[in-house]
């Protein structure tokens, strides 16, 4: 039981190492500005989590995860605006009570939809089951159909860019564009204090440290082997009598799902979502989090997400002109000379011991490289991001 | 304390200005010589090509007062920040210049969806934002000075210049679905419908980076409007002014009035395809006065002969210039005293010629012209209104 959960005793090491790092390191060494903007890099860490079940453990790539990092988003935001509009602190509108953007659209009363999320148990279930839905939907309509690889990545792609002009053609009930912002308070607990940032930096460490150890568990049950066999050889499980559709829709659900729980957290930290969190572009980037990380490794993606951001940041700040071709060639690299990513780097420097891996490195890396890099071809988009 | 008191007191010799323990309490980044400044626009992304022009405008700005003498004997330094064109990549940046930096001002955002993202930050952090982008107005904030026009400056003189000169009865609007086209278009069908007694004969809105305007050019050529009112923005614009030269309707036949062309997008969409139809702004490059003059020199001296400047460009440039006159007015850089002080503040100088904050509401009292677009993509200046007092949210246009 111990090994499924943790990944045996080196397993536990390399967790209680980023338990280290998230809960003392990294609070003890930053300031609340810096710690508030990892909680946020941590929130994107979800979708990279659940792009290691579907992409580096089922061979599943998907590339529209921000749609559902941004259904979980939105399910919170709404709760958050609502209780933000209350009568009092809208009464310069024409009808005050309801979010601001809807009265700059002339909406009388708010929309059937959105009564619900005046509700926060109703809103934190939404925050799971209204992207796992979608997920189920879509999921099933394409694997049913034996739509996969390419194919499948393309149709997730152009539900990214439904969803985002979904919200942005119906400016009166989502906040169009601007998206839905100025959010301030959880059941009138202030969201922007720095003590609950504090607060809410701790809660996604832990939820994310749990969400890893549960997937942990089920990488390596029948779930994951079922999925790894899936991934490498899907006729011979086909014929071996599995329903190999289901597997793959559970697997679209549980990434969906866990992306979701990002979104939320996402909202709670930043204090606003918008159309731009959702498109083509960031669920592109998540992919390429999980990919500098290291596809198939739960704990690669945390790192590679953090690193990425931390060095978007960074470069960003110290060179405002020209830090997008550091990020280019940062990823370029990754891909080219370590096609596992940083845990592959790891992984094999370990086994081999530094001195041999390096003087290896060089021969393999070009060979090895040539098949993530096409998966990858789509990512140049990130260059040109915008 | 004494030895801060004693250091400040030395360089207020120095540097002829006041201590800085006196103008800065709030633990700002001022020291006895400099005070630092933020500017957070975007360098990259889909947005670069329109801020770029508020970048130079508001660095050239800055730099002028530098030569100058600085404000209040501080020189000023300035952290350049990228937001990227993505607003949540604007709220980390502001938070960061104002929680980390302690800039003692922002010049930056341009689009409604930065500001939106960035918006809470500034009130939660208290600081002090000048935004230079004509808007949708319904917003006021303490922490913002609005350098841009709100939609009710920039669209009833214009409308009403049209049914006077132009006699025009019926009206075409467009624009591109968010938030500014449509509030616009509707300040603009209750002035058309209550005031002028006109007639929408059409609205439709097109997604962001649309590129298909035939259907919409067929529309207008059956319906025949008086006035095609046009809110058209980014990548859209090229297509949009390309077919309608290519489906006949051009300057000389059709009557189009646009609140989104300035002449850096007349540069994209190239002048021979705007000939003749008409942009209503509060600036035109061509404007003849001699501040206007000083400032395109100058402009064209730093950034070349090539360099164009529209309205928000203009707008971007007297950000700093009225900072530094509410910061000498205030006799304090701290935020809440030049958030006091900046009601009733005069920028004589202006290349738009002068104007004014609100005493209430921190917008700018304003003209709006009329530019009639020639194929060298300059504008024609051919009205201009009196002052208009901003009015971001008005009674009657909701």
């Amino acid at each position: 039981m111990f090994k499924r959960f943790f990944g045996g005793r080196s397993g536990l090491t390399n967790l209680a190492l980023l338990a280290i790092l998230l809960f003392a390191v990294l609070p003890l060494s930053l300031d609340i500005f810096r710690l508030n903007l990892v909680g946020k890099y941590l929130t994107y860490a979800f979708v990279a989590l659940g792009l290691v079940v579907l992409w580096g453990k089922g061979g599943v790539l998907s590339l529209g995860q921000g749609v559902f990092f941004g259904l979980g988003g939105y399910c919170m935001a709404m709760f958050l605006k609502l209780e933000a509009s209350d009568p009092i602190s809208t009464k310069i509108q024409s009808t005050p009570g309801i979010p601001d953007f809807m009265d700059w659209n002339q909406l009388k009363a708010l929309p059937a939809f959105w009564v619900p999320f005046k509700s926060l148990p109703f809103s934190l279930l939404a925050v799971v089951v209204v992207p796992s839905v979608v997920a189920f939907i879509v999921g099933l309509a394409m694997f049913k159909r034996r739509v996969g690889g390419v194919y499948f990545a393309i149709i997730t792609q152009a539900l990214a860019l439904i969803l985002s002009l979904g919200i942005d053609g119906n400016q009166g009930v989502t906040g169009g564009r601007n998206g839905i912002t100025d959010l301030r308070t959880l059941w009138g607990w202030d969201i922007r204090a720095q003590s609950s940032q504090y607060i809410l930096y701790f809660v996604t460490c832990f939820l994310l440290l749990a969400t890893i150890v549960g997937l942990q568990w089920l990488l390596s049950g029948r779930m994951g082997k079922t999925l790894g066999a899936i991934r490498d050889r899907e006729d011979r499980v086909r014929f071996s009598g599995y329903d190999v559709d289901l597997f793959k829709v559970s697997a679209f659900v549980l990434a969906a799902g866990i992306a979701g729980v990002g979104g939320a957290l996402f909202v709670l930290q930043v204090g606003f979502i918008s159309p731009s969190l959702v498109g083509i572009v960031p669920s592109i980037e998540m992919v390429i989090f999980a990919a500098v990380g290291g596809r198939h490794s739960l704990l690669g993606a945390v790192y590679g997400t953090l690193i990425v951001n931390t060095g978007k940041s960074l470069f960003s700040e110290t060179f405002p002109q020209l830090w997008l071709f550091a990020m280019g060639g940062l990823f370029i690299a990754v891909v080219v000379l370590f096609p596992n990513g940083l845990a592959g780097i790891w992984d094999l420097a370990r086994r081999q011991g530094w001195s041999k891996f390096v003087r290896a490195k060089a021969g393999t890396a070009a060979a090895d490289a040539v098949g993530l890099a096409s998966t990858l071809s789509a990512n140049p988009a990130k260059e040109g991001k915008s | 304390m004494a030895t801060a008191l004693l250091a400040a007191g030395s360089a207020a010799s120095l540097a002829a200005g006041p201590p800085t323990a006196t103008v800065n309490t709030t633990g700002l980044a001022v020291t006895d010589d400099t005070v630092t400044v933020g500017q957070l626009h975007s360098a990259t992304g889909t947005m670069a090509i329109s801020e770029t022009g508020s970048i130079q405008a508001e660095q050239l700005a800055i730099e002028q007062i530098n030569e100058a003498g600085g404000i209040l004997g501080r020189k000023i330094k300035i952290i350049v920040e990228d937001g990227a064109s993505d607003w949540p990549t604007f709220a980390e940046k502001a938070k960061k210049l104002l929680v980390n930096d302690k800039v003692a001002a922002v010049f930056g955002c341009w689009t409604s969806a930065s500001r939106k993202a960035v918006l809470p930050v500034f009130e939660k952090e208290n600081g002090m934002l000048y935004y230079p982008t004509f808007y949708e107005g319904l917003e006021q904030s303490k922490n913002v000075i609005y350098t841009g026009q709100e939609a009710t400056q920039q669209i009833i003189a214009g409308l009403d210049w049209m049914a006077k000169q132009k006699k025009a009865k019926t009206f075409y609007l467009i624009g591109s679905d968010y938030i500014w086209p449509r509030t616009s278009n509707k300040i603009a069908r209750k002035h058309i419908e209550n005031v002028l007694k006109g007639e929408v004969v059409g609205e439709e809105y097109y997604a962001l980076g649309h590129t298909q305007f035939g259907s919409l050019i067929n529309k207008i050529k059956l319906k025949k409007p008086d006035v095609i009112y046009a809110i058209v923005v980014g990548g859209s614009n090229v297509s949009f002014y390309k077919q309608l030269k290519a489906a006949g309707i051009t300057g000389d036949k059709a009557t189009l009035l646009t609140i989104s062309v300035t002449e850096d997008e007349a540069l994209g969409i190239g002048g021979e395809n705007l000939v003749g139809f008409y942009s209503a702004m509060k600036y035109f490059q061509s404007l003849d006065n001699p501040n206007n003059k000083k400032f395109v020199e100058a402009f064209k001296k730093k950034y070349g002969d090539k360099a164009v400047i529209g309205d928000v460009t203009q707008a971007a440039y007297l950000g700093p210039w009225l900072w530094k006159l509410t910061v000498e007015k205030a006799g304090s850089f701290d935020i809440d005293k030049v958030a006091a002080a900046s009601a009733g503040v005069e920028f004589k100088e202006a290349p738009e010629g002068y104007v004014r904050i609100h005493d209430s509401n921190h917008h700018l009292w304003s003209k709006l012209r009329i530019g009639q677009w020639s194929t060298d993509g300059q504008a024609k200046v051919l009205y201009e209104s009196e002052l208009i007092e901003p009015n971001p949210f008005p009674k009657g246009y909701q």
